[in-house]
């Protein structure tokens, strides 16, 4: 029966089609010139140079040595250098702590931002979201300033109480030194998501909420925070992505932290380094493949696990 | 209706279609400006050029008086312009240049170079040897330690310019306060640390992780040959940096480190200029360009002024004394140069007149190699005011750089001083010693040199 249905209305379909084949053709031509402007730039700046790392990353050339086809020896180099598990072993513990760190202050922020609807909330609003609009190596450069042992604020606050400041730049702080960075940096842009989703809420299901007694925090705990998921799955999609991809603010801090942020301290910074300052474009890409498939592999897993969970997105 | 309606669309098409070409012609201009540098005349040149028919040859330096050489020289030559860019200081612009040596073009005609990246470009052929272009000539002009530096062998592949005679800077004041007179050997420079930690006076010197070079050449100080490397065999080397010259080095740093006699603050940050200015160090072993360095940091101009004096490098035996270099830069002739001949005479010609090297070491920017200069009266005699008028190149610098052999570098430098930086953050967080540090160092050299093809010896 349904497959009769089915070829019911597809013969008409497939006639119509037919029949105006010159048309559609028209049409599609159309169509593919009008992406034509986003697929050469697609094309140019994305597949092409993407394409030429893989193949780069399929060849092997040491110093002294020419160019030889290495297959995948780069990947099995790659999965066994110390630096670059290092690296990625840095990055994922990063992504852990700062994650939820950030979601929490982003997600509290706008909660509370939600709630107030005084020319205060307005002004605190555009305060949060400011450390976004800095650019992240300006942002980087001035913390740099601000966790300098001799001109730093901390060391006064700090010496008021006849304390040493910590440096926050040193082998055992360098990990919270740089979690406060991007803290800074990225919490406001996230606040500005939440909230937007936020205000995207019917105000009478409030309404309702509160008419069965709901108190304020019931209303955020079990109305507003489920409510706005689909944009915390999102940023923290985003999250993960960036974090794993680590580059700009160590690579900025690095110069001011006595050493404290190596070469290959995350793998970016390390492809980064092997490719322009090692000559090692091959294995550099490489690293940015094995890279791309750790953040691939990651995040799929994570939209995995909460897609079963929630059902969102 | 269906008439106008397909007008429409082709209308559409047409225009889609336009955009989409003129997208891929500014693309396509886009590559085609940003490969042609060294094909077509420069135009962003940070000089002028003063004769406009002249050919013009691409220089990347970034000496700070580097405005006034090119000026120097454009104005003296009629038959050879010079378009000069500053592409980043130091590692910056090695890795610009190593990007446009992987790329085959991009690069400049002539790039300026400290010594210890030559190797590591001339095993990638990116560098002319211009010995026959143009260099020999100038050989008089330079002491056989610097011009050892710049070649290969026969083959000579950058003019030097400049160098860095290692001495030791320290504070009168402090010196003063706490009684003690400049040592003269490593042993007596601990001594002297003990005795003004003792004090409970400020550190004795500094060994920042960023200053891997110097350790290296205090390495030489002590007889170690970190690198035996000869481009005439080029897969083959030699790398000798857990022996006992280079351990005993490595321990004696690492023992002041331990006892907290010296700082472990990178070197050429604004907290250790701050450092330098407060006198939170006794001294500061360093090269002959530090003066002019700390000058133009804003250092000896105000309280700190007429404190600072410099004295001989310590040694470790005082019967045979030995002088070591940290830094100094030469002018390079890249093989993508379109002349190379033209581009040798710029190498050979720039910063060699005698207005620009005087402009150069009277305002301390350069350390001049050049003989004509180090035997001039005005140079030897001169009255040194970071010094507070001490004859800092008679008495100290020009003695040093004389008795300089030489240094024999690896081709993969800035992978070696990116190591050895580790090891010595390491050491200030006091997780190694010097030897294991020194073991340690070797193993990952060797295991890089291996996977990078060479036979290690």
């Amino acid at each position: 029966m349904a497959d009769t249905a089915t070829t019911l209305v597809a013969k008409p379909a497939a006639a119509a089609k037919r029949k105006r084949t010159a048309r559609e053709r028209a049409h599609s031509r159309t169509g593919w010139l009008f992406i034509a402007p986003f697929g050469v730039v697609f094309v140019v700046f994305l597949v092409t140079p993407l394409a030429y790392a893989f193949y780069l990353s399929l060849f092997s050339k040491g110093l002294a040595t020419g160019t030889a086809f290495a297959g995948i020896n780069n990947y099995v180099r790659a999965f066994t250098d110390p630096s670059f598990l290092k690296g990625v072993w840095f990055v994922v513990r990063f992504s852990v702590v700062l994650i939820p760190v950030q979601m929490l202050v982003s997600l509290a922020a706008a909660l509370v931002l939600d709630n107030l609807t005084n020319r205060f909330a307005r002004f605190a609003r555009l305060m949060i979201f400011l450390p976004y609009a800095v650019p992240a190596v300006i942002g980087a450069l001035m913390w740099g300033f601000l966790y300098s042992p001799s001109f730093g604020p901390l060391e006064q606050i700090f010496g008021s109480f006849g304390l040493d400041a910590p440096f926050l730049l040193s082998p055992d702080n360098i990990f919270y030194g740089l979690m406060n960075v991007v803290t800074w940096q990225w919490a406001g842009y996230y606040m500005i998501i939440i909230y937007a989703a936020l205000r995207g809420i019917d105000p009478t299901i409030y309404e309702a909420a509160k008419i069965d007694g709901a108190n304020a925090w019931q209303v955020a705990l079990r109305i507003k925070i489920p409510m706005v998921r689909s944009a915390l799955v999102l940023i923290l999609v985003f999250a993960l992505i960036g974090t794993l991809q680590f580059f700009t603010e160590p690579q900025v801090l690095g110069p001011v932290a006595n050493g404290t942020i190596t070469p290959d301290f995350t793998p970016n910074i390390y492809a980064f380094n092997l490719a322009f300052k090692y000559a090692q474009f091959n294995y550099a890409s490489a690293i940015s493949f094995s890279l791309g498939a750790i953040v691939f592999v990651g995040v799929y897993i994570f939209l995995f696990v909460t897609r079963k969970r929630g059902s969102v997105l | 209706m269906h008439y106008l309606r397909g007008n429409t669309v082709k209308k559409k098409a047409l225009i889609a279609g336009l955009s989409a070409v003129a997208i891929m012609a500014s693309l396509a201009a886009c590559s085609s400006d940003g490969g042609g540098s060294s094909n077509a005349k420069p135009t962003n040149c940070n000089n002028k050029i003063v004769n406009a028919d002249a050919p013009v040859v691409s220089v990347w330096a970034w000496y700070p008086n580097m405005a006034k050489v090119v000026d120097n020289f454009n104005n003296d030559h009629d038959d050879v312009q010079v378009c000069w860019t500053i592409a980043g200081q130091g590692a910056d612009e090695y890795a610009k240049l190593q990007t446009a040596v992987s790329a085959g073009k991009g690069a400049p005609d002539v790039v300026m170079l400290e010594t210890d990246q030559l190797t590591g470009f001339e095993i990638q052929d990116a560098l002319v040897d211009i010995s026959d272009l143009g260099a020999n000539d100038v050989k008089k002009n330079f002491a056989e330690g610097s011009w050892g530096d710049v070649s290969q062998g026969d083959a000579v592949y950058a003019v030097p310019i400049d160098g860095g005679p290692m001495a030791m800077i320290y504070r009168k004041d402090i010196f003063e306060k706490y009684n003690i007179t400049p040592p003269t050997t490593w042993e007596e420079y601990e001594t002297a640390a003990q005795t003004v930690k003792d004090a409970g006076g400020p550190w004795f010197g500094n060994l920042g992780s960023n200053v891997p070079a110097a350790l290296t050449a205090l390495f030489q100080q002590n007889g170690a040959e970190p690198f035996v490397y000869d481009l005439a065999d080029p897969q083959k080397i030699e790398i000798n940096l857990d022996t006992p010259e280079v351990k005993k080095v490595m321990d004696y740093w690492a023992g002041l480190t331990e006892k907290g006699l010296i700082g472990t603050e990178d070197q050429f940050t604004t907290d250790y200029i701050a450092g330098v200015v407060g006198g939170k160090y006794g001294t500061y072993v360093s090269a002959a360009w530090a003066p002019g360095y700390l000058t133009g940091a804003g250092v000896g101009q105000g309280d700190d002024a007429g404190l600072f004096a410099v004295a001989p490098l310590p040694q470790w035996d005082t019967a045979n004394p030995v002088s070591v270099n940290w830094g100094g830069s030469a002018l390079a002739v890249t093989s993508q140069a379109n002349d190379k001949k033209l581009a040798a005479k710029v190498a050979t010609g720039l910063y060699a007149d005698e207005a620009s090297l005087t402009d150069g070491w009277k305002t301390q920017t350069i350390f001049p190699l050049n003989k004509d200069v180090l035997t001039s009266d005005a140079f030897v005699d001169n009255e040194v005011e970071f010094f507070g008028g001490q004859t800092a190149n008679k008495d100290i610098y020009i003695p040093a750089a004389d008795a300089y052999e030489g240094t024999t570098y690896s081709p993969f430098s800035v992978y070696y001083y990116a190591q050895l930086q580790a090891q010595l953050v390491k050491i200030a967080a006091g997780d190694v010693g010097g030897s294991q540090a020194a073991d340690d160092l070797q193993g990952i050299i060797v295991k890089y040199a291996q996977e990078q093809g060479f036979t290690v010896e």
